[in-house]
């Protein structure tokens, strides 16, 4: 690790005029610190502001605060009753420990990572851009297949954003000069491009403040996340569904998924495919043909092609069923 | 005061049956649990000596070559930097287990990726690690190393080759016959506790407080290796955070602390991160292995194959013994059994949690279980039908043997009659349900072993070796075996381990701790009972010992007043004898297990297990049952999760840190039924003991693959099963 200055913001304007590295929980962090694969100078401490509150709002959504913990954000009986997909996507995430001390905004900050990014002998775009990429050729099993690139195929790890992703919730985030912007949850992670160095939209100086959630949506929540051991693994495929079933048709769909991507996917034309049409095994099939018409594998990955494939028909098989009876 | 014994005959006399304490074999808490779970068992890098400094060892970072470092002054002029040191005495990699001298010491010649070859000493251990990071090394790496252990011509392993009969004839005559190849992976120890020492000296005298199995070797090994004499040398490791073989013998972090710290003049404590944990402490081999068995109409074995290829680094010995338990499990009039061992430059293999066995044996029960589909016969009688009488290569007879007890009381607890006979048929909304056996072996060994007893003069017990608990329970059972010898109250006795100043143990490893201590506490106790005799006159068979009273005859009173203010003190040594070559020892169990796999996603999750063992006489049922516990979750791990992938391109280990090499979670160990059977083995050792801490393993995954079969009808012969091996076959592909 590094030698850093460490100071603590009393205001948010404290952290963001700094233009310095924000910690919070800190679970993904200090590791990246301890392995010098992240080399602040100087680290700012937003666990005294006062953003732990989940509000409701005018909307009627909620206003998560950013250092709500995964934990507390799991537990609470608005999400549990109202966004169930969400509490089940934090709850399949991590440890007990780390959903404690891992907070709203750190968590959509977590790197998107693989294998080679987290060992400093190796070439990686990411860590070192312009240095290489070793996973392609090398062991991919946990790597990308949808929107990859020449320089990156790491996958978002992180389950609690898929979830965000398909509630079309929304990130606040304040900027160097108290300006504030609001960004959706899917546009917040970014493709690797050839700038994979870059895991979202944040500037240096800015801080999220909040997630907000719309109002609830209503309908059948599921997260179903898929991976090597049953608990304490990233997803090799997850997928995040709100599905609302009305006359025997799907009348809502959203869809997120995990595991696929360099960030939460989400694909708005397979979601038209599914809206208003009678569930049923052939129209998964379609669905899941549209979602992955472009995928590509590169080896040890290419099973995430068919268990993606074979994942979406569960959930939407599941979801149809529950639908029908809700 | 030593009383010997050569196990040369069998131990008819069953002593600790005789004695009246009722201690031996009680399910009594381990007497270290308290301090362990609240913090004050004081492990490795605990022991805050003043004035520590801090080193962190840096690795190789290319596969095979010369290292150089490019900018030591530049390092040495880093923050709070002591000193930059390469050493040609540094360890490539750990000692094998009871090596007793060093392994192959090369300095900065790297022979794998990670090897260390460097360690930077620094005031802070943030200062270390933080120079450490930045070393850069130059140098010459060689091209067209080999990493693949299946593309290059490997080393028959004579010692290990049986070539009986002819089983190319047998295969063509059977009836029923399988030929099939099967590969497992390269699993790490994973320990809890990282590998650690502190190296402090006083004159020419080093002290290393580390965490290892086998002090007794572990003495030899640092002293070769630093070139000193074995009396200079003390190590203490009264607690260790888990071994299962990975610190069996010295390993890198151990030499380059001792180097250092007499370099420095003060302690010097060299912690490895779990990183350097994967990269540099000894792996399991990946294994292939070919397996034939030839069966007549009824199932009997009349031939069986079984030969395995392995990996290790050059100039290692050690070879994944494989077919251990195949030369003796089963009948089989031919035979081929045999080992080959690939050179290649991965991380450098030996022993990790039962090794041989805990590969060897789910292949062979998967090919057995192969067999009794093939000759439509239930897996369990495939089984019985085939024990032989007597060992079917050496034809000597078997000690106790509980094999056919073990598949009858799992068969019955598990409900066996109960199982789907219908491959892929049995489903439960989205999960297919399956049920699979296996049997368990592993060989008996007893391992030469001393121990102190003190009785003090009032009343209570210690016993002394530097044997070591590595969570197995060694605290607990030799102070059982002390407290029921003397017939005292356990509270009565204290067991003091981890120190090799005391008398020598076997060490922590090849199962053999608890029968090989506890015998040497045994036979010290035996002086003492002898001692007491002498005081009260009387013959040792009149003698009674219980709760702090000796009686004989019409005589009683306590021991502290028979003791008259002196201490007794005995000492036991107990040596392997003819016993272990006259007869085939091992001990036995069987495996039963229902999984679900989900017929969507290949995910598969093992809903309920069985597990049924006789291993001699228990000394401690709830330590044993928690070996036996743990050896079927590592089952579990081996079946579904655990591998090390290697780069194919420089072979190092891509998943070195315990979120990416996944050990089974909580989550994924279901309740797990054990059953200990009551057994004596005279010819194990004279508590008629066996060895029990691996024997949960050797064969658990066999039962979960099988169970996997019956449930989809997918015969996956490459552990571990992760869903990508299934999802290709399931229904709707």
């Amino acid at each position: 690790m590094k030698p850093f200055d460490y100071r603590r913001a009393e205001s948010p304007s404290d952290a963001t005029d700094a233009g310095a590295r924000i910690i919070a929980g800190g679970t993904n962090l200090l590791d990246l610190m301890k392995l010098e694969i992240e080399r602040p100078d100087t680290l700012i401490d937003i666990n005294r502001l006062d953003l732990k509150a989940i509000e409701e709002t005018e909307e009627g959504g909620l206003r998560i605060g950013a250092l709500v913990t995964n934990s507390d954000c799991a537990a609470d009986p608005r999400i549990r009753r109202d966004y169930g997909v969400l509490a089940r996507a934090i709850l399949a995430g991590a440890s007990g420990q780390l959903r404690n001390k891992a907070t709203t905004g750190g968590n959509l900050c977590q790197r998107t990572r693989c294998g080679y990014f987290y060992d400093t002998a190796m070439p990686c775009n990411k860590r070192d851009p312009g240095s290489g990429c070793q996973a392609k050729d090398g062991f991919n099993r946990i790597h990308a297949v949808l929107g990859a690139s020449e320089a990156c195929i790491a996958t978002y790890p992180g389950d609690m954003a898929v979830a965000m992703t398909a509630l079309d919730a929304t990130v606040e985030i304040e900027s160097k000069g108290g300006e504030t912007r609001i960004v959706p949850v899917a546009d917040f992670h970014r493709l690797p491009g050839d700038t994979p160095e870059r895991d979202n939209v944040l500037d240096p100086g800015d801080l999220i403040t909040a997630v907000t959630l719309p109002p609830p949506p209503g309908g059948v929540h599921l997260y179903r996340k898929v991976r090597d051991r049953a608990s304490y693994a990233f997803a090799l495929v997850s997928v995040a569904a709100v599905v609302t079933i009305a006359d025997g048709r799907f009348e809502r769909v959203a869809l997120a998924f995990g595991g696929l991507a360099h960030k939460p996917w989400r694909d708005p034309r397979v979601e038209e495919l599914l809206t208003g049409e009678e569930p049923g095994p052939a129209l998964f099939d379609e669905a899941a043909e549209m979602l992955l018409a472009d995928a590509e594998g590169h080896g040890h990955n290419d099973f995430k092609i068919p268990l993606a494939w074979r994942t979406l028909r569960a959930v939407l098989t599941e979801a149809s069923e529950r639908g029908d009876t809700a | 005061m030593t009383n010997s014994l050569t196990m040369d005959t069998p131990a008819e006399r069953r002593r600790l049956d005789e004695m009246h304490q009722g201690l031996v074999g009680e399910p009594l808490d381990r007497p270290d649990g308290p301090l362990k779970v609240s913090g004050r068992a004081t492990y490795a890098h605990e022991w805050n000596l003043e004035d520590t400094a801090y080193g962190v060892l840096v690795r190789a970072t290319i596969a095979k070559g010369k290292a150089a470092i490019a900018n030591r002054a530049e390092i040495e002029a880093m923050d709070g930097v002591l000193t930059v040191l390469t050493d040609n005495r540094f360890l490539r990699n750990p000692a094998q287990g009871t090596a007793g001298e060093a392994p192959v010491q090369s300095g900065l010649d790297v022979e794998y990726f990670g090897q260390p070859v460097a360690l930077v000493v620094a005031e802070t251990f943030e200062q270390a690690r933080h120079a450490a990071q930045a070393v850069i090394f130059d140098g010459e790496a060689e091209a067209d190393v080999p990493f693949d252990p299946e593309a290059v011509d490997p080393e028959e392993q004579e010692d290990e080759t049986v070539d009986q009969g002819d089983l190319d004839a047998a295969m063509r005559e059977a009836a029923h016959s399988i030929d099939a190849v099967y590969r497992t992976a390269g699993h790490a120890a994973a320990a809890m506790e990282p590998h650690c020492s502190i190296a402090s000296w006083d004159g020419d005298e080093l002290t290393l407080r580390g965490s290892y199995q086998m002090l007794k070797y572990n003495v030899a090994e640092l002293a070769d290796a630093l070139g000193i004499d074995e009396d200079k040398v003390r190590i203490l490791s009264p607690f260790v955070g888990g071994g299962f073989g990975s610190k069996l013998g010295i390993s890198p972090e151990a030499v380059s602390a001792a180097i250092a710290a007499k370099a420095l003049g003060r302690p010097v404590v060299v912690n490895m991160a779990r990183q350097q944990v994967f990269d540099a402490i000894l792996r399991r081999s990946e294994t292939r292995q070919h397996v034939r068995l030839a069966a007549d109409e009824d199932g009997r074995l009349t031939g069986i194959g079984h030969e395995a290829l392995v990996s290790n680094a050059p100039g290692e010995e050690f070879a994944e013994p494989v077919t251990q338990s195949t030369h003796f499990l089963y009948a089989g009039e031919s035979r081929k059994l045999g080992l080959s061992i690939a050179r290649i430059h991965r991380t450098p293999a030996g022993s990790v949690r039962a090794p041989g066995e805990a590969v060897g044996m789910p292949v062979l029960e998967c090919a057995m279980d192969e067999l009794a589909e093939a000759a439509a016969i239930d897996p369990v009688e495939l089984r019985k039908r085939n024990i032989p009488e007597r060992h079917p290569e050496e034809d000597i007879p078997f000690s106790s043997r509980k094999y056919v007890e073990a598949l009858d009381e799992g068969a019955r607890r598990f409900g066996w009659d109960k199982r789907n006979r219908h491959p892929g048929g049995l489903v439960e909304g989205e999960w297919l349900i399956g049920h699979g056996m296996a049997g368990a072996s592993r060989v008996n060994m007893l391992n030469a072993a001393e121990a102190r007893v003190t009785l003090s003069a009032d009343g209570h017990a210690t016993v002394e070796t530097d044997m070591t608990d590595i969570g197995t329970g060694t605290y607990a059972i030799l102070s059982q075996v002390a407290g029921e010898m003397l017939g005292l109250p356990i509270d009565k006795v204290e067991t003091k381990l981890g120190d090799s100043s005391f008398p020598k143990g076997p060490g922590s490893g090849g199962s053999w701790g608890a029968s090989s201590s506890g015998s040497a506490v045994f036979l010290a106790c035996e002086e003492i009972r002898k001692a007491i005799c002498e005081r009260l006159d009387c013959e040792e068979s009149d003698l009674t010992l219980k709760d702090g009273t000796a009686t004989a005859g019409n005589r009683s009173l306590p021991l502290a007043d028979l003791l008259g203010g002196d201490d007794l003190v005995g000492e036991g040594k107990i040596e392997p004898g003819k016993t272990g070559e006259e007869c085939a020892q091992a001990t036995y169990g069987a495996y039963f297990c229902e999984v679900a796999v989900n017929r969507y996603t290949g995910e598969t999750r093992v809903r309920r297990m069985t597990g049924v063992f006789g291993a001699g006489r228990i000394l401690n049922r709830k330590t044993a049952t928690s070996q036996c516990l743990g050896g079927i979750t590592w089952g579990i791990g081996m079946a579904l999760t655990e591998e090390l992938v290697h780069d194919p391109r420089d072979g190092h280990i891509v998943n070195r840190d315990l979120a990416e090499y996944h050990v089974p979670v909580n989550l994924d160990v279901p309740q797990i039924d054990i059953v200990l059977l009551d057994e004596r083995d005279d010819a194990a050792s004279p508590i008629q003991a066996k060895g029990i801490g691996e024997l949960g393993l050797c064969g658990a995954a066999g039962a979960v693959a099988n169970a996997i079969y019956n449930a989809t009808g997918i015969r996956v012969r490459n552990f571990p099963i992760t869903l990508d091996k299934l999802i290709g076959e399931l229904p709707g592909s």
